[in-house]
């Protein structure tokens, strides 16, 4: 207001006056009927995402208040998933180790490939070569993930016999690879096929980012005398870092809730194997979706608080995520 | 040191377009040499492949020699990261790393080349940014990132960080047009400074400045669009603004055109 007030000079006065209403007005710039409809659009849009935010979120928590009211086991420890007996008894440990594991599997896998492929197809391929995996990338964005579930299970599951084979001759004796010859359908593979599924995601991101760094800062590691390596050392990457940190956010985020691939591909248990490689375990969005049709009025109230606790884990993974960026906004390229 | 370098019959392409024509120059070390010339007509393009960053733009590609002292950059075997990291250079627009601190943009150049101890680059930077006159300026907040510093000193910074690895010649692709006139003044002084220390070629389309800063000065022209930029010629930069042997760079220097 003050700037108004200076720049405009109403009046040849000895004592600046505050400005004019009529002046206020069309700064603001509300007066005009277009302005004013669409800052309603807009505000309305805004606060839509809140409400519906907030919606679910309380459906959620009531739903969920009522079965844990009934819950006589520990909601948080219980390795049981009973909440039609009596008393009822029902626990998310299993499913809360489940989807942590198979996503940090997933995320192992997926981010430095996804990384390597962006940085392939931006700063070394041949720009046709680039443009075809680019391409193909997308393509496998688009598959449907109950046919990553088929694929898993029929064709992932029985070929990686090998691999468990090999991991647990090598890597047995640490326990968390000991195999003892079942078939694949373990957190392990479910990782995998998660790991494949959102490659692309993260690797469509990545290579946008990637593209985007200045020429100039490319060219002044050049210029020092930088190897094509030490150029995106030192100028790509650490420009590209937060972006590449919110694209595996947006593939973690994927991975938590995935539904089919995984309850296709898991042979579910209640219980937690010290090995990845055995059988069994589960995830909050496979176990709803292969219990929620059987269901009684107080199971289903149970599988909405075990959804409430994903809810809130993918709320903290969204958190940490924006923390990360913001720590290091200051020497981020977007000031540059 | 300062290195001579010697060009000869060079010509410079983008793709198929030729876009520098023989041109053949020697400059001379520890001395600047200032490349003026219209819009287009090569100049800056002949800088950068001065020092092989011609042909990292796609379809860049030169044939001809360019001599530093006896060697050829353009022989068989010679490796372009070793070229650039004996002839450094700064841009037009400063281009510090932005997430690098004051610190870390200075020793950047050192880090690629090689191991020092702690004690050794504090040093190596300290002497640097005195060097590029910005030491006072910054000594406080080296810790800080370079991007956060105005414009005249990012360009300062870039100046220390292209001199920190001792290379033999500076190459300046318009190091003043986008500062204002007092870190302009700040630059040029500093340029009188290095050339003690090293062989300067800049690039400007400030006749004034080629005037205050440089020994030599190179007048370069094109005939028409879409034709190769020529040398017209090079000689005393005191000669070149007042008694040319060509009538095109007097028109040139005089305003007739360009």
């Amino acid at each position: 207001m003050d700037i108004t007030t200076d720049t405009q000079k109403p009046a040849p006065s000895p004592a600046p006056q505050p400005t004019a209403p009529r002046d206020k007005r069309t700064a603001r710039g509300a007066s005009r009927p277009g302005d004013r409809i669409f800052v309603g659009l807009s505000r309305g849009s805004g606060i839509l995402v809140l409400v519906i935010m907030a919606a679910i979120a309380a459906f959620l928590t009531y739903r969920a208040w009522l079965a844990i009211s009934e819950d006589e086991a520990n909601f948080f420890t219980s390795f049981e998933w009973n909440p039609t007996g009596s008393p009822p008894e029902f626990g998310i440990a299993v499913l809360a180790y489940g989807t942590i594991v198979s996503s940090v599997i997933a995320m192992a896998i997926a981010v430095p490939v996804s990384v390597g492929i962006a940085l392939f197809i931006t700063h070394y391929a041949p720009r046709k070569l680039g443009g075809l995996i680019g391409y193909v990338i997308d393509l496998l964005a688009a598959v449907p993930s109950i046919v990553y579930g088929l694929w898993g299970a029929l064709v992932l599951v029985p070929h990686l016999n090998g691999l468990y084979g090999w991991l647990d001759t090598y890597l047995g004796w640490t326990g968390i690879f000991e195999w003892n010859g079942g078939a694949g359908r373990s957190l392990l593979t479910v990782g995998i096929l998660l790991a494949i599924m959102i490659l692309p995601i993260i690797t469509n991101v990545s290579r946008e980012v990637f593209r985007q760094v200045p020429r100039m800062h490319e060219e002044a590691a050049l210029a020092l005398g930088a190897t094509r390596w030490e150029v995106i050392r030192m100028s790509v990457i650490p420009f590209g870092r937060s972006g590449v940190i919110s694209a595996s956010m947006l593939g973690l985020g994927r991975a938590l809730g995935e539904t089919m691939a995984v309850a296709m591909v898991l042979s579910p248990t209640f219980d937690i194997s010290a090995s990845l490689l055995d059988p069994g375990g589960g995830t909050f969005a496979q176990n709803i979706a292969s219990k929620f049709n059987e269901a009684t009025q107080m199971g289903r109230d149970a599988l909405i608080a075990s959804g409430l606790v994903l809810f809130v884990i993918t709320l903290l993974v969204n958190g940490g995520a924006r923390m990360i960026i913001a720590r290091r906004k200051e020497y981020s390229g977007a000031n540059a | 040191m300062a290195k001579r370098i010697d060009v000869s019959g060079l010509n410079a392409y983008y793709g198929s377009f030729l876009a520098i024509e023989d041109i053949s120059m020697t400059v001379e070390p520890r001395s600047v040499t200032a490349f003026i010339g219209p819009s287009g007509c090569g100049k800056s393009t002949f800088l950068r492949t001065l020092n092989r960053m011609h042909e990292v733009t796609p379809g860049g590609r030169v044939d001809g020699k360019v001599m530093l002292d006896d060697e050829n950059l353009y022989g068989a075997g010679i490796d372009p990261v070793a070229v650039r990291r004996e002839v450094g250079m700064v841009f037009q627009r400063p281009n510090p790393f932005p997430t690098m601190s004051v610190y870390d943009n200075v020793a950047a150049g050192l880090r690629l080349n090689g191991k020092y101890k702690k004690s050794e680059m504090d040093g190596i930077v300290e002497k640097s940014l005195r060097g590029a006159n910005l030491w006072n300026e910054v000594k406080d907040r080296l810790n800080k990132p370079g991007s956060g510093l105005s414009g005249g000193q990012q360009q300062r910074l870039c100046i220390a960080r292209a001199i920190a690895v001792e290379p033999n010649v500076l190459l300046m692709d318009e190091p003043c047009s986008a500062l204002d006139p007092i870190s302009t003044l700040a630059i040029e002084d500093l340029i009188g400074e290095l050339k003690e220390r090293f062989t300067i070629v800049i690039v400007t389309h400030n006749m004034q400045q080629a005037a205050r800063v440089s020994d030599r000065t190179a007048f370069f022209n094109l005939a028409a669009v879409g034709q190769p930029g020529k040398l017209i010629e090079i000689d005393e930069t005191e000669r070149i603004f007042s008694n040319p042997s060509v009538q095109a760079t007097e028109d040139y220097i005089s305003g007739r055109f360009g």
